[in-house]
């Protein structure tokens, strides 16, 4: 009975958070691209716009959700919830930190650890094709369906080196569990180089993020949803929540491809720097982060954010203070460091997302296709062989 | 609890079977196999066979069925409309006199075979591990012949979708 209510409260913040993190993700995304081009983006609603994802989200509700008459209903209907459903599913294997005790209660910062974690992921991104492909062909237009097969065929070709790329790693540790992924990367060559898959799968990270950016929809690979030549793609004929649900998929599909990128190369939740140095790094980077902003929000020609930076810098400094005291109590230090280095490195990841959407053009669709097969696959599967041949012949 | 997982997962499975054959889309009958499919692996992960039921998933669900929809789409099949006539006689009695035609099958077949015992969930050690050691030990040639079959198709299926030069 314990294990069922510690579950179910698990479950519940582990929802609550992800589904804020996409809601803010949002906000986050127009931001950095704003600022990328110059501009102030969302400022309206709630200092520098950060009520506006609550208002968007408003709006979608209230918005009638308009069915046209030319669709086929049950399909229709069942489109968005297919992919909304395949894309929130993949969180429930992903750990975000070590084994932790509060109190009597010893659990995993984790809801559940499959032995096979990291095929279950990909099974299930394997079937979030349905969602897009289904959307598409249902709506009965003629857009909408070439943007859902364009996205179903992009899908499957990418899938290719994303799976061969997963692969390399997984030969390194020697298990498709997460859990045992990150433990195996734990530690440090030299006394201060982690032994991150990064370092001798860089190039499997690079085709595993450029694939990542396909299988999500992405820029440069938003070819289903290009808006120049079909509109708005496969969700060209939804509205309100319906639509809404597509657009949350794509953003929980990138959350998932960063989570599993910062698992399978960049170590999890191990930190960067070893022991001792590693419990300074936060509180150095929120107390510096809160005095920046302290020193902007002081600045008498600013008068706009008056309030706002330095009531950054006091949130900032708070955390800062929270970290410092978290080095004197026991059970806080282990969930604190695992959360500060596993939410850096995903968010880091996502900054990189966005920042390529804010720089890069479209690809065309055929440069699309010739770039998965030509280039990326052999890469890929060049460097699967390079990796079992060392393995090969280093293990005994 | 697993009695009851696993008639959750069979009466789904049969359901999406019946359905799969009922149905006159074409699109229809293809999203009742994947629910066989899926039904079909989450009997395997009871049965321990974690690697077997992910692969089902993975190559099955997500590979050859998205090419079956995606050919039914461009195809742009539309819903078949029924010519048969079917006789009053078949529409009435046809189902019992199937199923009655089934349990005589059923009972020759199953009667001279010695009577079995019911598998207990979990009980095989089907992990990834297991499936690869026994592919590349004891099943080694059989796995090679396949793979060299699969490479033959494919070679042959490009020949074939080659534009004539």
């Amino acid at each position: 009975m314990n294990f069922f209510i510690l579950t179910l409260i698990k479950v519940a913040v582990v929802a609550f958070v992800l589904l804020t993190t996409l809601a803010y993700l949002q906000w986050i995304e127009r931001k950095v691209i704003a600022h990328v081009q110059l501009r102030v983006g969302p400022y309206r609603v709630g200092p520098h716009g950060l009520l506006q994802p609550l208002a968007d989200v408003v709006k979608l509700i209230t918005k009638e959700g308009l069915i046209p008459s030319h669709v086929n209903k049950l399909f229709y209907l069942m489109a968005p919830f297919v992919a909304v459903t395949l894309a929130l599913i993949s969180i429930s294997v992903i750990p975000f930190g070590p084994e932790i005790t509060i109190g009597p209660v010893k659990t995993w910062m984790q809801l559940t650890d499959l032995r096979i974690g990291i095929l279950f992921v990909l099974a299930v991104s394997s079937i979030g094709v349905y969602g897009v492909a289904l959307g598409g062909w249902a709506s009965n237009n003629k857009y909408s369906l070439l943007g859902g097969l364009r996205s179903s065929a992009q899908m499957i070709s990418y899938e290719l080196p994303l799976a061969l790329a997963i692969a390399a790693p997984l030969l390194l540790a020697n298990t498709l569990s997460f859990r045992d992924m990150v433990n195996y990367q734990s530690g440090y060559w030299l006394g201060f180089i982690p032994r991150w898959n990064l370092f001798p799968e860089i190039l499997g990270f690079i085709v595993f993020l450029i694939a990542g950016f396909a299988e999500t929809n992405r820029v440069p690979f938003d070819l289903p949803e290009a808006e120049n030549e079909l509109v708005a793609g496969f969700h060209t004929e939804y509205s309100s929540m319906n639509f809404a649900a597509f657009f949350m998929a794509e953003y929980a599909n990138m959350v998932t491809v960063t989570c599993v990128a910062t698992l399978l190369f960049l170590g999890g939740w191990q930190p960067l720097f070893p022991e001792p140095y590693s419990d300074v790094v936060p509180i150095l980077v929120f107390a510096l982060g809160g005095l920046i902003a302290l020193y902007h929000g002081l600045n008498p020609a600013r008068r706009m954010d008056r309030f706002t930076l330095p009531a950054t810098a006091l949130v900032f400094l708070g955390i800062a203070a929270i970290f410092g005291l978290s080095l004197f109590v026991p059970f806080l230090k282990p969930i604190l460091m695992a959360l500060f280095w596993f939410c850096g490195k995903v968010l880091f990841l996502l900054f990189v997302f966005i920042w390529v959407r804010a720089t890069l053009p479209r690809f065309r669709y055929d440069q699309l296709m010739r770039f998965a097969w030509v280039g990326l696959f052999p890469l890929a599967m060049f460097n699967l062989l390079a990796t079992s041949l060392i393995v090969a012949l280093t293990t005994k | 609890m697993t009695a009851i997982f696993f008639l959750i997962f069979a009466v789904f499975a049969v359901f999406c079977a019946i359905n799969l054959v009922l149905q006159t889309h074409p699109i229809a009958s293809a999203l009742s196999l994947i629910g066989v499919m899926g039904a079909l692996a989450a009997l395997y992960l009871q049965l321990g066979g974690e690697f077997i039921a992910m692969a089902q998933v993975i190559v099955y669900a997500g590979a050859i069925m998205v090419l079956f929809v995606f050919v039914i789409m461009l195809l742009n099949a539309g819903a078949e409309t029924p010519t048969i006539q079917v006789s009053r006689f078949v529409k009435y009695f046809g189902a019992i006199l199937l199923l009655g035609f089934f349990a005589l099958i059923s009972f020759i077949i199953l009667g001279p075979l010695p009577a079995t015992e019911g598998v207990t969930f979990g009980a095989f050690q089907g992990t990834t591990l297991d499936v690869g050691r026994k592919l590349f030990t004891t099943y080694l040639l059989p796995f090679e012949v396949i793979s060299v079959l699969i490479l033959i198709a494919i070679v042959g299926a490009i020949v074939l979708a080659r534009k004539e030069v």
